[in-house]
């Protein structure tokens, strides 16, 4: 009964909804994917090979969830978040910077497809070959994905070697819980 | 000491925050509506056991 690998699940669904929310940026939303992706999974256990990696498996399942039933309504929802996207879409100063200081907006404003690479590998503890796998696509485009998301989180951050940024609990506020009390 | 020092540790910084992000909601307390649904999933397995491998 305890081999039953529908029980690992369980173990790997606060991970899930944090995958789930630094995709869609909306709390209720992510949830939604991530019950309708624990519902696949538990009945789709067989589809499962022992012996491989389940979180990536979920994931896989996660994501294909969200692209196929929910990133519209997440597009709906984001719609009417229009105060919030305008507080992020500041006017670029002189050097064309954003000057954001808080990781969590400037985090959000990357394209999805950087966002999720950089969540799988940099806090997922996803390898790039998994974090391949789980998105579809070429190793190569994972790491570029991670580099270029990098880079502008950089730019956005005004990180730079005189002014480190500020590791502090302020702006490591999380990534993923902005927006959850827009939901 | 080259610029590659620097992005590192950048890289570094990021992923900390990533990290820290994430664990955060990982590791929050499961909301009643995945526990109940739990519950229903194992209690749909107890009174439907012959839900064998179909093919399709």
């Amino acid at each position: 009964m305890s081999d039953d690998p529908r029980e690992e699940i369980v173990t790997h669904l606060g991970p899930m909804r944090a995958f789930a929310i630094s995709l869609t940026r909306n709390g209720a939303l992510a949830d939604d994917i991530v019950q309708d992706a624990l519902v696949k999974a538990w009945t789709n256990i067989d589809k499962f090979q022992p012996g491989t990696n389940m979180r990536a498996w979920l994931f896989t399942i996660l994501r294909n969830t969200y692209y196929s039933h929910h990133r519209k309504r997440r597009r709906e929802v984001e719609d009417t978040e229009g105060e919030l996207s305008a507080g992020l879409a500041q006017k670029p100063d002189h050097d064309g910077r954003l000057q954001m200081r808080d990781f969590s907006a400037a985090f959000g404003t990357l394209p999805e497809e950087q966002r999720e690479a950089l969540v799988l590998v940099g806090a997922g503890g996803f390898s790039y070959e998994e974090a391949a796998e789980t998105c579809g696509v070429a190793v190569g485009t994972i790491k570029s994905r991670v580099n270029r998301g990098r880079a502008r989180l950089v730019e956005l951050l005004e990180m730079s070697d005189t002014e480190p940024m500020e590791v502090t609990e302020a702006v490591t506020q999380g990534i993923v819980t902005l927006n959850q009390s827009v939901a | 000491m080259g610029p590659k020092d620097n992005s590192s540790r950048m890289d570094a910084e990021i992923d900390k925050n990533l990290k820290r992000a994430f664990d955060d909601v990982a590791g929050q307390e499961l909301p009643s509506r995945f526990t109940d649904l739990l519950d229903q999933l194992r209690a749909q397995e107890a009174e439907a056991p012959d839900t064998e491998t179909k093919d399709e």
